[in-house]
Protein backbone atom coordinates (compact mmCIF):
# COMPACT_ATOMS: atom_id res chain seq x y z
CA UNK A 1 0.00 0.00 0.00
CA UNK A 2 2.70 2.46 0.93
CA UNK A 3 4.72 2.60 -2.42
CA UNK A 4 1.27 3.46 -4.30
CA UNK A 5 1.90 7.22 -5.56
CA UNK A 6 -0.49 9.11 -4.43
CA UNK A 7 -2.96 9.14 -7.26
CA UNK A 8 -3.07 5.53 -7.30
CA UNK A 9 -4.24 5.86 -3.62
CA UNK A 10 -6.61 8.39 -4.90
CA UNK A 11 -8.42 5.38 -7.06
CA UNK A 12 -8.09 3.07 -4.73
CA UNK A 13 -9.97 4.94 -2.36
CA UNK A 14 -12.44 5.58 -4.90
CA UNK A 15 -13.29 1.95 -5.54
CA UNK A 16 -13.19 1.49 -2.02
CA UNK A 17 -10.16 -1.30 -1.96
CA UNK A 18 -9.12 0.43 1.05
CA UNK A 19 -10.35 3.59 3.72
CA UNK A 20 -8.51 6.19 4.00
CA UNK A 21 -8.27 4.92 7.84
CA UNK A 22 -6.40 1.95 6.84
CA UNK A 23 -4.38 3.27 4.71
CA UNK A 24 -3.20 6.31 7.39
CA UNK A 25 -2.84 3.71 10.02
CA UNK A 26 -0.81 1.65 7.60
CA UNK A 27 1.60 4.58 7.39
CA UNK A 28 1.07 5.84 10.31
CA UNK A 29 2.75 2.18 11.82
CA UNK A 30 5.00 2.44 9.02
CA UNK A 31 6.38 6.06 9.75
CA UNK A 32 6.89 4.92 13.83
CA UNK A 33 9.00 1.81 12.40
CA UNK A 34 10.74 3.15 10.29
CA UNK A 35 11.04 7.15 11.98
CA UNK A 36 13.72 5.08 14.46
CA UNK A 37 16.22 4.87 11.98
CA UNK A 38 15.27 8.16 9.18
CA UNK A 39 14.27 10.65 12.08
CA UNK A 40 12.46 12.01 8.84
CA UNK A 41 9.53 12.99 11.11
CA UNK A 42 9.71 15.33 14.04
CA UNK A 43 6.07 14.94 15.24
CA UNK A 44 3.59 12.34 14.39
CA UNK A 45 -0.13 13.73 14.21
CA UNK A 46 -1.30 10.15 14.87
CA UNK A 47 -4.57 11.03 16.73
CA UNK A 48 -5.74 13.53 14.89
CA UNK A 49 -4.97 12.59 11.31
CA UNK A 50 -7.06 8.91 12.00
CA UNK A 51 -10.50 11.59 13.27
CA UNK A 52 -9.61 13.26 10.19
CA UNK A 53 -9.42 10.24 8.15
CA UNK A 54 -12.24 8.79 9.25
CA UNK A 55 -14.28 12.11 8.41
CA UNK A 56 -13.16 11.83 5.23
CA UNK A 57 -14.54 8.44 5.06
CA UNK A 58 -17.63 8.82 6.16
CA UNK A 59 -18.03 12.04 4.11
CA UNK A 60 -16.78 9.31 1.11
CA UNK A 61 -19.85 7.46 2.27
CA UNK A 62 -22.19 9.80 1.81
CA UNK A 63 -21.19 11.55 -1.70
CA UNK A 64 -19.68 14.84 -0.13
CA UNK A 65 -15.93 14.52 -1.43
CA UNK A 66 -13.58 17.64 0.06
CA UNK A 67 -11.55 18.08 -2.92
CA UNK A 68 -8.92 16.23 -5.16
CA UNK A 69 -7.05 15.03 -2.12
CA UNK A 70 -10.43 13.84 -0.30
CA UNK A 71 -8.77 11.45 2.41
CA UNK A 72 -5.24 11.85 1.30
CA UNK A 73 -2.26 11.19 3.45
CA UNK A 74 0.40 14.04 3.10
CA UNK A 75 2.57 15.91 5.51
CA UNK A 76 4.07 19.43 6.39
CA UNK A 77 7.50 20.48 6.06
CA UNK A 78 7.87 21.74 9.91
CA UNK A 79 8.70 25.23 8.76
CA UNK A 80 4.61 25.54 7.86
CA UNK A 81 2.49 27.24 10.79
CA UNK A 82 0.56 24.37 11.75
CA UNK A 83 -2.78 25.70 14.46
CA UNK A 84 -2.39 23.49 17.49
CA UNK A 85 0.38 21.27 16.63
CA UNK A 86 3.91 22.43 17.48
CA UNK A 87 5.76 24.17 14.26
CA UNK A 88 9.80 24.06 15.68
CA UNK A 89 11.67 25.05 12.12
CA UNK A 90 14.47 22.51 13.19
CA UNK A 91 15.30 24.97 15.64
CA UNK A 92 15.67 25.15 19.81
CA UNK A 93 14.19 28.41 19.73
CA UNK A 94 10.73 27.53 18.62
CA UNK A 95 11.27 23.79 20.28
CA UNK A 96 8.17 24.84 22.17
CA UNK A 97 6.42 27.16 19.60
CA UNK A 98 2.47 26.13 19.01
CA UNK A 99 0.76 28.43 16.33
CA UNK A 100 -2.33 29.69 16.69
CA UNK A 101 -3.16 30.00 12.88
CA UNK A 102 -2.62 28.11 9.74
CA UNK A 103 -0.40 28.96 6.79
CA UNK A 104 -1.92 29.27 4.16
CA UNK A 105 -0.70 26.07 2.36
CA UNK A 106 -1.74 23.90 4.91
CA UNK A 107 -5.26 25.71 4.79
CA UNK A 108 -5.29 25.18 0.96
CA UNK A 109 -4.59 21.12 1.50
CA UNK A 110 -6.82 20.92 4.08
CA UNK A 111 -9.70 22.30 2.55
CA UNK A 112 -9.10 20.32 -0.82
CA UNK A 113 -9.35 16.94 1.48
CA UNK A 114 -5.76 16.37 2.43
CA UNK A 115 -5.05 14.30 5.74
CA UNK A 116 -1.88 15.70 7.57
CA UNK A 117 0.26 12.90 9.41
CA UNK A 118 2.42 14.49 11.09
CA UNK A 119 5.63 17.36 10.50
CA UNK A 120 9.07 16.53 8.69
CA UNK A 121 12.23 17.34 10.48
CA UNK A 122 14.29 20.07 8.40
CA UNK A 123 17.66 22.29 8.86
CA UNK A 124 17.19 24.90 11.11
CA UNK A 125 15.17 27.44 9.34
CA UNK A 126 15.64 26.18 6.47
CA UNK A 127 19.61 27.04 6.75
CA UNK A 128 21.12 23.85 5.42
CA UNK A 129 21.69 21.40 2.57
CA UNK A 130 22.27 17.59 4.04
CA UNK A 131 19.84 18.22 7.38
CA UNK A 132 22.82 18.01 9.77
CA UNK A 133 21.52 21.42 11.14
CA UNK A 134 18.65 20.81 13.00
CA UNK A 135 18.20 20.93 16.45
CA UNK A 136 16.43 17.64 16.21
CA UNK A 137 19.04 15.27 15.29
CA UNK A 138 20.44 14.21 11.45
CA UNK A 139 17.88 12.69 8.84
CA UNK A 140 19.37 9.60 7.22
CA UNK A 141 18.90 8.58 3.30
CA UNK A 142 16.53 6.02 3.00
CA UNK A 143 19.24 4.90 0.18
CA UNK A 144 21.62 4.43 2.47
CA UNK A 145 21.40 5.44 6.24
CA UNK A 146 24.97 6.81 6.52
CA UNK A 147 24.49 9.49 3.80
CA UNK A 148 22.53 12.70 4.08
CA UNK A 149 19.25 13.21 2.94
CA UNK A 150 19.74 16.92 1.29
CA UNK A 151 18.44 19.66 2.66
CA UNK A 152 16.85 21.75 3.90
CA UNK A 153 13.74 20.01 3.17
CA UNK A 154 15.53 16.70 4.31
CA UNK A 155 12.99 15.39 6.31
CA UNK A 156 10.20 15.37 3.65
CA UNK A 157 12.30 14.22 1.07
CA UNK A 158 13.78 11.09 3.31
CA UNK A 159 9.60 10.59 4.40
CA UNK A 160 8.90 10.48 0.52
CA UNK A 161 11.67 8.57 -0.85
CA UNK A 162 11.66 5.91 2.29
CA UNK A 163 7.44 5.72 1.19
CA UNK A 164 6.54 6.47 4.66
CA UNK A 165 4.06 9.06 2.97
CA UNK A 166 3.84 9.48 -0.91
CA UNK A 167 3.99 13.38 -0.98
CA UNK A 168 5.03 15.93 1.54
CA UNK A 169 5.30 20.10 1.39
CA UNK A 170 8.72 21.18 0.73
CA UNK A 171 10.57 25.04 0.96
CA UNK A 172 12.76 25.99 -1.48
CA UNK A 173 15.49 29.04 -0.94
CA UNK A 174 18.63 27.96 -2.64
CA UNK A 175 17.17 24.25 -3.34
CA UNK A 176 15.81 23.16 -0.21
CA UNK A 177 13.26 20.84 -2.24
CA UNK A 178 14.97 20.28 -5.53
CA UNK A 179 18.27 18.92 -3.81
CA UNK A 180 17.13 16.57 -1.36
CA UNK A 181 14.92 15.20 -3.64
CA UNK A 182 17.45 14.33 -6.10
CA UNK A 183 19.50 12.79 -3.24
CA UNK A 184 16.37 10.86 -2.01
CA UNK A 185 15.13 9.55 -5.61
CA UNK A 186 11.89 11.88 -5.52
CA UNK A 187 10.08 14.34 -7.68
CA UNK A 188 10.27 18.17 -6.09
CA UNK A 189 9.17 21.59 -7.97
CA UNK A 190 10.32 24.63 -6.65
CA UNK A 191 7.37 27.25 -8.40
CA UNK A 192 8.16 30.55 -9.60
CA UNK A 193 8.58 32.73 -6.97
CA UNK A 194 4.93 34.30 -5.64
CA UNK A 195 2.99 31.44 -7.25
CA UNK A 196 2.80 29.49 -3.57
CA UNK A 197 1.87 31.75 -0.66
CA UNK A 198 4.44 32.58 2.04
CA UNK A 199 1.64 33.42 4.68
CA UNK A 200 2.41 30.75 7.50
CA UNK A 201 6.07 30.04 5.99
CA UNK A 202 8.09 30.52 8.47
CA UNK A 203 10.53 32.90 6.82
CA UNK A 204 14.05 32.71 6.04
CA UNK A 205 14.94 34.44 3.09
CA UNK A 206 11.78 36.68 1.97
CA UNK A 207 12.82 37.61 -1.71
CA UNK A 208 14.13 33.72 -2.38
CA UNK A 209 11.81 31.74 -0.52
CA UNK A 210 8.95 30.00 -2.38
CA UNK A 211 6.67 26.27 -0.99
CA UNK A 212 6.27 23.67 -3.61
CA UNK A 213 5.13 20.02 -3.51
CA UNK A 214 7.79 16.70 -3.19
CA UNK A 215 6.26 13.36 -3.85
CA UNK A 216 7.25 10.39 -5.72
CA UNK A 217 6.04 11.70 -9.47
CA UNK A 218 5.34 14.65 -11.28
CA UNK A 219 2.32 13.95 -11.50
CA UNK A 220 1.46 13.64 -8.15
CA UNK A 221 3.28 16.94 -7.69
CA UNK A 222 1.09 18.39 -10.30
CA UNK A 223 -2.14 17.14 -8.02
CA UNK A 224 -0.71 19.07 -4.76
CA UNK A 225 0.44 22.01 -6.58
CA UNK A 226 -3.11 22.81 -7.66
CA UNK A 227 -4.12 23.51 -4.49
CA UNK A 228 -1.37 24.60 -3.15
CA UNK A 229 -0.64 27.26 -5.64
CA UNK A 230 -2.92 30.84 -5.68
CA UNK A 231 -2.93 34.44 -5.02
CA UNK A 232 -3.51 35.41 -1.33
CA UNK A 233 -3.84 38.20 -0.04
CA UNK A 234 -2.06 37.76 3.16
CA UNK A 235 1.45 37.47 1.02
CA UNK A 236 2.38 40.47 0.18
CA UNK A 237 4.77 39.00 -2.46
CA UNK A 238 2.03 36.66 -3.77
CA UNK A 239 1.11 37.27 -7.11
CA UNK A 240 -2.64 38.07 -8.50
CA UNK A 241 -2.46 35.42 -11.97
CA UNK A 242 -4.84 32.81 -12.07
CA UNK A 243 -2.62 29.23 -11.71
CA UNK A 244 -2.46 26.89 -14.52
CA UNK A 245 -4.41 23.44 -14.14
CA UNK A 246 -1.67 21.62 -13.44
CA UNK A 247 -2.70 18.25 -13.92
CA UNK A 248 -4.93 19.20 -17.12
CA UNK A 249 -1.40 20.05 -18.90
CA UNK A 250 -0.07 16.56 -18.49
CA UNK A 251 -1.11 15.04 -21.41
CA UNK A 252 0.40 17.61 -24.19
CA UNK A 253 3.43 16.07 -26.56
CA UNK A 254 6.56 17.31 -25.89
CA UNK A 255 7.55 17.15 -29.57
CA UNK A 256 9.52 19.99 -30.99
CA UNK A 257 10.13 21.80 -27.92
CA UNK A 258 13.59 23.38 -27.32
CA UNK A 259 15.70 22.24 -23.94
CA UNK A 260 19.04 24.37 -23.72
CA UNK A 261 22.15 22.86 -22.04
CA UNK A 262 24.07 25.18 -20.49
CA UNK A 263 28.04 24.54 -20.71
CA UNK A 264 28.94 25.89 -17.51
CA UNK A 265 26.83 22.81 -16.17
CA UNK A 266 28.63 20.38 -18.02
CA UNK A 267 32.29 21.64 -17.00
CA UNK A 268 34.63 19.68 -14.84
CA UNK A 269 33.14 20.31 -11.80
CA UNK A 270 30.01 17.54 -12.62
CA UNK A 271 30.48 14.02 -11.27
CA UNK A 272 31.26 12.08 -14.30
CA UNK A 273 28.97 9.10 -13.12
CA UNK A 274 26.25 12.48 -13.29
CA UNK A 275 27.25 13.38 -16.37
CA UNK A 276 26.89 9.85 -17.78
CA UNK A 277 23.41 10.00 -16.02
CA UNK A 278 22.04 13.05 -17.83
CA UNK A 279 23.02 12.45 -21.54
CA UNK A 280 20.84 8.86 -21.16
CA UNK A 281 17.81 11.48 -20.14
CA UNK A 282 18.56 14.15 -22.73
CA UNK A 283 18.49 10.69 -25.21
CA UNK A 284 15.35 9.87 -23.73
CA UNK A 285 13.99 13.57 -24.20
CA UNK A 286 15.53 13.39 -27.80
CA UNK A 287 13.32 10.22 -28.45
CA UNK A 288 10.11 12.43 -27.50
CA UNK A 289 11.22 14.93 -29.39
CA UNK A 290 12.69 17.36 -27.51
CA UNK A 291 15.31 19.45 -29.24
CA UNK A 292 18.74 20.62 -27.56
CA UNK A 293 20.84 23.10 -27.83
CA UNK A 294 23.90 24.71 -26.06
CA UNK A 295 23.54 27.89 -24.34
CA UNK A 296 25.71 29.85 -22.28
CA UNK A 297 24.65 31.34 -18.74
CA UNK A 298 28.24 33.35 -18.07
CA UNK A 299 27.60 34.43 -14.66
CA UNK A 300 26.55 31.23 -13.02
CA UNK A 301 29.70 30.68 -11.38
CA UNK A 302 28.75 33.98 -9.30
CA UNK A 303 25.32 32.72 -7.89
CA UNK A 304 26.59 30.97 -5.01
CA UNK A 305 28.91 34.33 -4.04
CA UNK A 306 26.05 36.46 -4.56
CA UNK A 307 23.36 34.33 -2.68
CA UNK A 308 25.68 34.06 0.69
CA UNK A 309 25.33 37.63 0.88
CA UNK A 310 21.37 38.28 -0.12
CA UNK A 311 20.04 35.16 1.96
CA UNK A 312 22.25 35.73 5.45
CA UNK A 313 21.39 39.84 4.96
CA UNK A 314 17.59 38.67 4.47
CA UNK A 315 17.65 35.84 7.26
CA UNK A 316 19.62 38.84 9.82
CA UNK A 317 16.80 40.57 9.02
CA UNK A 318 13.45 38.06 9.32
CA UNK A 319 15.60 36.48 12.26
CA UNK A 320 15.74 39.62 14.56
CA UNK A 321 12.05 38.87 15.46
CA UNK A 322 13.55 35.67 18.07
CA UNK A 323 13.82 37.93 20.83
CA UNK A 324 12.77 36.09 23.25
CA UNK A 325 9.98 38.07 24.14
CA UNK A 326 6.87 37.23 22.55
CA UNK A 327 7.34 33.93 21.62
CA UNK A 328 9.84 31.38 21.58
CA UNK A 329 13.19 30.28 23.52
CA UNK A 330 13.55 32.70 26.51
CA UNK A 331 16.88 32.50 28.78
CA UNK A 332 16.77 31.49 32.99
CA UNK A 333 17.12 34.58 34.98
CA UNK A 334 18.41 37.27 32.48
CA UNK A 335 20.10 40.19 33.91
CA UNK A 336 18.55 42.82 31.86
CA UNK A 337 16.76 43.44 28.74
CA UNK A 338 20.04 43.01 26.45
CA UNK A 339 21.18 39.96 27.99
CA UNK A 340 17.60 38.61 27.24
CA UNK A 341 17.72 38.95 23.67
CA UNK A 342 21.42 38.16 23.44
CA UNK A 343 21.29 35.13 26.16
CA UNK A 344 17.88 33.64 24.53
CA UNK A 345 19.36 34.41 20.93
CA UNK A 346 22.62 32.18 21.52
CA UNK A 347 20.91 29.63 22.83
CA UNK A 348 17.95 29.31 21.14
CA UNK A 349 19.62 29.30 17.62
CA UNK A 350 22.28 26.85 16.41
CA UNK A 351 25.79 26.97 15.15
CA UNK A 352 25.27 27.39 11.03
CA UNK A 353 22.30 29.69 11.99
CA UNK A 354 24.28 32.38 13.61
CA UNK A 355 26.70 32.05 11.05
CA UNK A 356 24.55 33.62 8.93
CA UNK A 357 23.13 35.87 10.75
CA UNK A 358 26.26 37.32 11.79
CA UNK A 359 27.50 37.33 8.21
CA UNK A 360 24.28 39.10 6.90
CA UNK A 361 24.49 41.72 9.75
CA UNK A 362 28.06 42.53 8.63
CA UNK A 363 27.01 42.59 5.06
CA UNK A 364 24.24 45.18 5.72
CA UNK A 365 26.60 47.38 8.13
CA UNK A 366 27.10 50.84 7.79
CA UNK A 367 30.02 50.91 4.86
CA UNK A 368 29.50 47.24 4.08
CA UNK A 369 25.95 47.59 2.51
CA UNK A 370 27.17 48.69 -0.70
CA UNK A 371 30.06 46.28 -1.26
CA UNK A 372 28.47 43.27 -0.54
CA UNK A 373 24.67 43.48 -0.42
CA UNK A 374 24.04 45.77 -3.27
CA UNK A 375 26.99 44.29 -4.71
CA UNK A 376 25.09 40.97 -4.95
CA UNK A 377 22.05 42.11 -6.23
CA UNK A 378 23.56 43.73 -9.16
CA UNK A 379 24.93 40.21 -9.60
CA UNK A 380 21.82 38.72 -9.34
CA UNK A 381 20.42 41.10 -11.71
CA UNK A 382 23.25 39.86 -14.46
CA UNK A 383 22.09 36.23 -13.88
CA UNK A 384 18.49 36.98 -14.01
CA UNK A 385 19.62 38.94 -17.65
CA UNK A 386 21.29 35.59 -18.39
CA UNK A 387 18.93 33.68 -18.26
CA UNK A 388 15.83 35.85 -19.84
CA UNK A 389 18.56 36.35 -22.74
CA UNK A 390 18.40 31.70 -23.01
CA UNK A 391 14.39 31.91 -22.61
CA UNK A 392 14.25 33.89 -25.87
CA UNK A 393 15.79 30.96 -27.57
CA UNK A 394 14.38 27.70 -25.55
CA UNK A 395 11.95 26.92 -23.43
CA UNK A 396 13.37 24.81 -20.62
CA UNK A 397 17.38 24.55 -19.47
CA UNK A 398 18.43 21.63 -18.59
CA UNK A 399 20.97 20.31 -16.02
CA UNK A 400 22.24 18.31 -13.06
CA UNK A 401 20.51 19.15 -9.52
CA UNK A 402 23.47 18.52 -7.55
CA UNK A 403 27.19 17.82 -8.03
CA UNK A 404 27.64 14.54 -6.65
CA UNK A 405 24.85 11.92 -5.37
CA UNK A 406 24.43 12.15 -1.61
CA UNK A 407 27.35 12.55 0.48
CA UNK A 408 28.23 10.88 3.98
CA UNK A 409 26.85 12.22 7.23
CA UNK A 410 29.71 14.70 8.62
CA UNK A 411 31.61 14.64 5.48
CA UNK A 412 31.20 18.44 4.89
CA UNK A 413 29.88 19.93 8.35
CA UNK A 414 33.52 21.18 9.06
CA UNK A 415 33.50 23.17 5.98
CA UNK A 416 30.76 25.71 5.13
CA UNK A 417 31.76 26.86 1.95
CA UNK A 418 32.38 23.35 0.61
CA UNK A 419 28.59 22.83 1.90
CA UNK A 420 27.21 25.72 0.28
CA UNK A 421 28.63 24.72 -2.80
CA UNK A 422 26.37 21.99 -3.31
CA UNK A 423 23.60 24.33 -4.28
CA UNK A 424 25.74 25.78 -7.06
CA UNK A 425 23.34 24.42 -9.68
CA UNK A 426 19.60 25.45 -7.94
CA UNK A 427 20.97 28.80 -6.03
CA UNK A 428 20.80 30.23 -9.85
CA UNK A 429 16.82 30.22 -10.45
CA UNK A 430 16.23 31.52 -6.82
CA UNK A 431 18.16 34.28 -7.57
CA UNK A 432 15.64 34.65 -10.50
CA UNK A 433 12.75 33.67 -9.27
CA UNK A 434 12.42 30.99 -11.81
CA UNK A 435 10.54 27.95 -11.46
CA UNK A 436 12.63 24.81 -11.11
CA UNK A 437 11.81 20.81 -10.94
CA UNK A 438 14.26 18.03 -9.99
CA UNK A 439 13.48 14.00 -10.75
CA UNK A 440 15.34 10.87 -10.54
CA UNK A 441 17.54 10.47 -13.67
CA UNK A 442 19.79 7.67 -13.06
CA UNK A 443 21.33 5.69 -10.29
CA UNK A 444 25.28 5.99 -9.38
CA UNK A 445 26.47 3.16 -6.82
CA UNK A 446 22.92 2.92 -5.56
CA UNK A 447 22.32 6.43 -4.78
CA UNK A 448 19.52 8.17 -6.70
CA UNK A 449 21.14 10.91 -9.34
CA UNK A 450 18.50 13.96 -9.62
CA UNK A 451 18.13 16.17 -13.50
CA UNK A 452 16.67 19.69 -12.83
CA UNK A 453 14.82 21.57 -15.28
CA UNK A 454 14.57 24.89 -15.10
CA UNK A 455 11.60 26.96 -17.10
CA UNK A 456 10.47 30.71 -17.73
CA UNK A 457 8.02 32.79 -15.13
CA UNK A 458 4.66 30.53 -14.71
CA UNK A 459 5.61 27.72 -16.58
CA UNK A 460 5.18 25.51 -14.11
CA UNK A 461 2.51 23.04 -16.16
CA UNK A 462 5.00 22.85 -18.88
CA UNK A 463 7.87 21.71 -16.55
CA UNK A 464 5.26 19.60 -14.74
CA UNK A 465 4.51 18.06 -18.38
CA UNK A 466 8.36 17.17 -18.99
CA UNK A 467 9.01 15.11 -15.93
CA UNK A 468 5.37 13.57 -16.55
CA UNK A 469 5.82 12.50 -20.48
CA UNK A 470 9.57 11.57 -19.42
CA UNK A 471 8.88 9.10 -16.10
CA UNK A 472 5.98 7.50 -19.11
CA UNK A 473 8.80 6.14 -20.49
CA UNK A 474 11.30 5.64 -17.42
CA UNK A 475 11.29 3.97 -14.29
CA UNK A 476 14.04 5.37 -12.33
CA UNK A 477 10.84 7.30 -10.07
CA UNK A 478 9.40 3.47 -9.30
CA UNK A 479 12.77 2.57 -7.60
CA UNK A 480 11.91 2.16 -4.20
CA UNK A 481 14.95 2.06 -1.34
CA UNK A 482 15.16 -1.50 0.47
CA UNK A 483 14.93 -0.15 4.19
CA UNK B 1 34.28 51.79 0.83
CA UNK B 2 36.45 49.38 3.05
CA UNK B 3 39.53 48.53 0.90
CA UNK B 4 40.26 44.77 -0.87
CA UNK B 5 42.27 43.31 1.99
CA UNK B 6 39.92 44.31 5.16
CA UNK B 7 36.51 43.06 2.65
CA UNK B 8 37.91 39.71 2.96
CA UNK B 9 38.57 39.05 6.14
CA UNK B 10 37.15 39.76 9.62
CA UNK B 11 38.97 39.98 13.01
CA UNK B 12 37.95 38.74 16.60
CA UNK B 13 36.85 42.77 17.59
CA UNK B 14 34.50 42.81 14.19
CA UNK B 15 32.67 39.59 15.45
CA UNK B 16 32.00 40.89 18.89
CA UNK B 17 30.88 44.08 17.52
CA UNK B 18 28.84 42.17 14.81
CA UNK B 19 27.40 39.83 17.43
CA UNK B 20 26.14 42.66 19.77
CA UNK B 21 24.23 44.44 16.83
CA UNK B 22 23.17 40.86 15.88
CA UNK B 23 22.15 40.65 19.79
CA UNK B 24 23.38 37.37 19.99
CA UNK B 25 25.95 36.23 22.73
CA UNK B 26 28.91 34.45 21.58
CA UNK B 27 31.56 32.88 23.84
CA UNK B 28 34.68 34.19 23.64
CA UNK B 29 36.17 30.71 22.97
CA UNK B 30 34.09 30.99 20.12
CA UNK B 31 34.94 34.29 18.49
CA UNK B 32 38.08 33.16 16.65
CA UNK B 33 35.84 30.04 14.86
CA UNK B 34 33.06 32.75 13.53
CA UNK B 35 35.88 34.95 12.35
CA UNK B 36 37.17 32.02 10.32
CA UNK B 37 34.57 31.21 9.09
CA UNK B 38 33.09 34.55 8.20
CA UNK B 39 36.38 35.13 6.63
CA UNK B 40 35.77 32.33 4.19
CA UNK B 41 32.37 33.27 3.50
CA UNK B 42 33.46 36.43 2.70
CA UNK B 43 36.33 35.36 0.61
CA UNK B 44 33.23 33.43 -1.51
CA UNK B 45 31.73 36.60 -1.63
CA UNK B 46 34.91 38.67 -2.95
CA UNK B 47 34.30 36.44 -5.73
CA UNK B 48 31.90 39.06 -7.03
CA UNK B 49 34.27 41.64 -7.51
CA UNK B 50 35.43 39.88 -10.62
CA UNK B 51 32.39 41.24 -12.29
CA UNK B 52 31.87 45.14 -12.75
CA UNK B 53 28.93 45.74 -11.81
CA UNK B 54 28.86 49.62 -11.99
CA UNK B 55 26.35 49.94 -14.91
CA UNK B 56 23.92 47.22 -13.43
CA UNK B 57 20.91 47.80 -11.73
CA UNK B 58 20.54 46.11 -8.53
CA UNK B 59 17.51 43.71 -8.32
CA UNK B 60 15.75 43.44 -5.17
CA UNK B 61 12.47 41.44 -6.49
CA UNK B 62 12.43 38.52 -8.76
CA UNK B 63 9.51 39.74 -10.72
CA UNK B 64 9.79 43.59 -10.06
CA UNK B 65 6.60 43.58 -8.70
CA UNK B 66 5.89 46.54 -6.73
CA UNK B 67 4.15 46.88 -2.89
CA UNK B 68 0.36 45.84 -3.79
CA UNK B 69 -1.99 48.09 -1.58
CA UNK B 70 -5.20 46.59 -0.18
CA UNK B 71 -8.28 48.51 0.87
CA UNK B 72 -7.78 50.18 4.09
CA UNK B 73 -10.13 48.06 6.16
CA UNK B 74 -9.88 46.79 9.44
CA UNK B 75 -9.42 42.67 8.55
CA UNK B 76 -7.65 41.40 11.72
CA UNK B 77 -9.90 39.99 14.50
CA UNK B 78 -8.52 40.87 18.52
CA UNK B 79 -7.12 37.40 19.08
CA UNK B 80 -4.69 38.63 21.76
CA UNK B 81 -5.02 36.15 24.12
CA UNK B 82 -4.33 33.28 21.63
CA UNK B 83 -1.00 35.32 21.11
CA UNK B 84 -0.11 36.16 24.34
CA UNK B 85 -0.74 32.31 25.48
CA UNK B 86 2.79 31.44 23.63
CA UNK B 87 4.24 34.06 25.05
CA UNK B 88 7.24 33.33 27.76
CA UNK B 89 5.91 35.94 30.43
CA UNK B 90 2.94 37.97 30.28
CA UNK B 91 0.96 39.76 33.03
CA UNK B 92 -2.21 41.96 32.56
CA UNK B 93 -2.20 41.44 28.81
CA UNK B 94 1.64 43.01 29.18
CA UNK B 95 4.63 41.15 27.94
CA UNK B 96 7.18 41.09 30.82
CA UNK B 97 10.53 41.98 30.38
CA UNK B 98 13.17 42.84 32.96
CA UNK B 99 12.87 46.50 34.21
CA UNK B 100 14.41 48.94 31.58
CA UNK B 101 14.46 52.08 33.39
CA UNK B 102 15.65 51.82 36.90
Amino acid sequence: MHTLTLAAMRSSLESGEFSSVELCQHLIDRIKTQNETLNAFVSITEEQALADAAVADEQRASGNIAGPLHGLPIAHKDIFCTENVRTSCGSRMLENFIPPYNATVVEKLKAAGAVCLGKTNMDEFAMGSSNENSYFGVVRNPWDTDRVPGGSSGGSAAAVGGRLVPACTGTDTGGSIRQPAAFCGITGIKPTYGRVSRYGMIAFASSLDQGGPMATTAEDCALLLNEMAGFDERDSTSIDRPSDNYTESLTGSIDGIKIGLPKQYFDSGLDASIAASLQQAIAELEKLGAKFVDIDLANQHLAVPAYYIVAPAECSSNLSRFDGVRYGHRCEDPADLEDLYKRSRAEGFGREVKRRILVGTYALSAGYYDAYYVKAQKIRSLISQDFSQAFESVDFILGPTTPGPAFKIGEKVSDPVSMYLNDIYTIPANLAGLPGISMPCGDVDGLPVGLQLTGNYFDEARLLNIAHQYQTVTDWHTRVPGL
Amino acid sequence: MPDDDNKKSVGNEVVEQIAHLARIQIDAGSVADYAAEMSGVLELAAQMDQVDTDSVEPMAHPTHAVQRLRDDVVTETDRRDAFQNIAPSVENGYYLVPPVIE
